[in-house]
């Protein structure tokens, strides 16, 4: 009997344990996923959190229930994996065999990266929204805050989706509207980045928008430190934005044992071949989702379609055959911009962002690049198809029998998801 | 789109060129983020030329000292350097990298050392 252990029970982990689970003899091979955190997060609904259109009840299921019945779960926090040996040490004591490691921890954000982040500001007035405890804390702050200088601010890239701080700032120039506190609010948006995304073609859209909502954008500036006793950020060249409340998306890093395990990138990231998704350094350790280095936008979406290039290149490996399958860096992302709408972006390692309609060319129902309500029923939807559809492995409804129009999605959605 | 590569022929090249211009006589190829496509093409009158078009009239040792460590990290790995990797190897502080390089240390560093721009940004 032969060992597959997964490392991560998250978006990444789940999709492959139900796709190899279905895809290995279980004769053969003896399947194992180990998390220490018994909930599973959805965490594309912390966006709407702090705006009150999501709860705490929305967003989290227990993981148990996108296992297959016979899931051989450890629930223990990882130490360390020693691959020259091709095992892995937990940190209750227990040590399990691999033959076959998949990788699939994650990011986790680290305000304690940056100096004076984590000072007495630190959920007064400086929130994240990137963990639930942070959202829901903003939320709360949202209910009573009369207004003043809102900065929402990207410490440092690469962050899993790049594109949530910017729907933030959309979602939260609606939100002020609708309180009737716009002209009390003035929001900053203060970036890395040379323009408002990674992606060029979208930087010019979404720039635009930034724009025509009033949204000030600062760009180039890379945070070094938080001066709490007066209220600014400052960059590492001295620059400085003042703030009365800041919303920040501290640095995302890897999983603290991938450093101990010498095992990551100076972010704690496993570097791996962008196409194959294997392990640089060992050739029986593969990496997926966020834990990777891949030069991919750190979503579910591009898991979702990394784990079909994965599980064949998991059973290439079984049968000693080239790892034939290979990923092209797909991402797929909905970004909410306010007022019930919402752009869709689509794009892989090669191809820009481009305009169109997704998944069928010319019929949608989503347009691509385009400002729709449809866009925004397609990202209210992705929650269900988040729990029902990706978690459990199965294939997307993509086929020529998708032709859904915004008005049978919006039934879909009052009668299904919301 | 479908989340499979067709050729994997283009990983050979580095990027891909979409203009050219002339420094100091030569014709140079450069792509999409105005970095040189061909490593060949460049050497340190071409680094102290591009650093002029970055702002930076005069590279002292230290700008050198992260110059060097970004190519020599690139010809072992293949990849730029990402501004946390310069802090921690290249023996050159965060706070200094910003003075020598501003807003941004890496991209810059990289774009005068004839590289591409580091991937750390997607
Ligand atoms: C605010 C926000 C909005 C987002 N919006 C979108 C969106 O609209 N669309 C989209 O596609 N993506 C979105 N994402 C990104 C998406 O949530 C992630 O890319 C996805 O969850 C990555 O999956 P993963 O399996 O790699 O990591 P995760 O799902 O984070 O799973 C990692 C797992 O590893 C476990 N783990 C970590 N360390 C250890 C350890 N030492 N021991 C044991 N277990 C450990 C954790 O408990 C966790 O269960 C968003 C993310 C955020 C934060």
């Amino acid at each position: 009997m032969k060992n597959l252990v997964i490392l991560g029970a998250g978006t990444a982990g789940t999709m492959m344990l139900n796709k190899l689970h279905k895809a290995l003899n279980p004769a053969e091979w003896k399947l194992t996923i180990v998390d220490n955190e018994k909930e599973h997060y959805y965490q594309p609904g912390f966006l709407f959190i702090p705006f009150g259109i999501y709860s705490r009840e929305d967003v989290i299921k227990p993981k148990k229930e996108f296992f297959p019945s016979n899931t051989n779960l450890i629930e223990s926090e990882i130490w360390k994996v020693l691959p020259e040996f091709s095992k892995v040490h937990l940190s209750d004591g227990k040590i399990i065999d691999y033959d076959i490691l998949i990788i699939a921890t994650g990011s986790r954000t680290a305000p304690e990266e940056t100096e004076g982040l984590t000072g007495g500001l630190w959920r007064n007035d400086i929130f994240d929204f990137y963990t639930l405890e942070g959202a829901l804390a903003l939320a709360e702050k949202f209910k009573t805050w009369q207004g003043g200088r809102l900065v929402i601010n990207i410490t440092e890239m690469p962050i899993k989706c790049p594109v949530a701080p910017l729907e933030f700032a959309f979602l939260a120039d609606a939100f002020f509207e609708d309180k009737g506190i716009r002209d009390k609010v003035k929001i900053t948006y203060v970036t890395p980045l040379a323009e408002a995304f990674t992606k060029h073609k979208c930087a010019e859209v979404l720039g635009h928008f930034l724009d025509d909502k009033g949204i000030e954008l600062e760009a180039e500036f890379n945070t070094g430190r938080i001066d709490n006793e007066n209220k600014k950020i400052v960059s590492w060249d001295e620059r400085e934005i003042d703030f009365d409340l800041l919303v920040t998306v501290p640095t995302n890093k890897g999983a603290d044992y991938i450093e101990t395990s010498g095992l990551g990138d100076e972010l704690n990231f496993v570097p791996v071949d962008k196409h194959t998704l294997q392990s640089s350094a060992n050739k029986n350790i593969f990496a997926i989702g966020d834990a990777s280095n891949i030069p991919a936008s750190k979503a579910g979406s591009v898991a979702h379609f990394a784990s079909e290039i994965l599980t064949e290149n998991i059973l290439n490996y079984i049968s000693n055959r080239p790892l034939s399958a290979r990923f092209d860096g797909h991402a797929n992302c909905f970004i909410e911009s306010g007022h019930g709408k919402a752009f869709l972006i689509d794009f892989n390692y090669d191809v820009e962002p481009m305009p169109g309609k997704f998944p069928l060319a010319f019929i949608g129902p989503f347009s691509l690049l385009k400002e729709s309500r449809t866009n925004h029923l397609g990202k209210l939807a992705f929650r269900w198809i988040y729990w029902n559809i990706l978690l459990k492995g199965r294939e997307l409804p993509m086929g020529p029998d998708m032709s859904l129009n915004g008005k049978v999605l919006d039934n879909f959605i009052n009668n299904n998801i919301l | 789109m479908s989340s499979r590569k067709q050729s994997s022929q283009e990983d050979n090249i580095m990027s891909t060129a979409v203009a050219e211009k002339i420094l100091l006589g030569k014709t140079l190829a450069i792509d999409a983020d105005g970095n040189l496509v061909n490593i060949s093409d460049w050497n340190e009158e071409i680094a102290a030329e591009l650093a002029k078009e970055e702002g930076i009239e005069i590279l002292t040792e230290k700008h050198w000292q992260v110059i060097n460590y970004m190519r020599k990290v690139y010809s072992e790995t293949g990849d730029s350097p990402s501004i946390r990797k310069l802090t921690k190897e290249s023996g050159v502080d965060t706070k200094e990298l910003y003075a020598l390089f501003p807003k941004g240390p890496a991209k810059k560093a990289a774009r005068i050392a004839g590289l591409p721009k580091p991937k750390g940004c997607i």
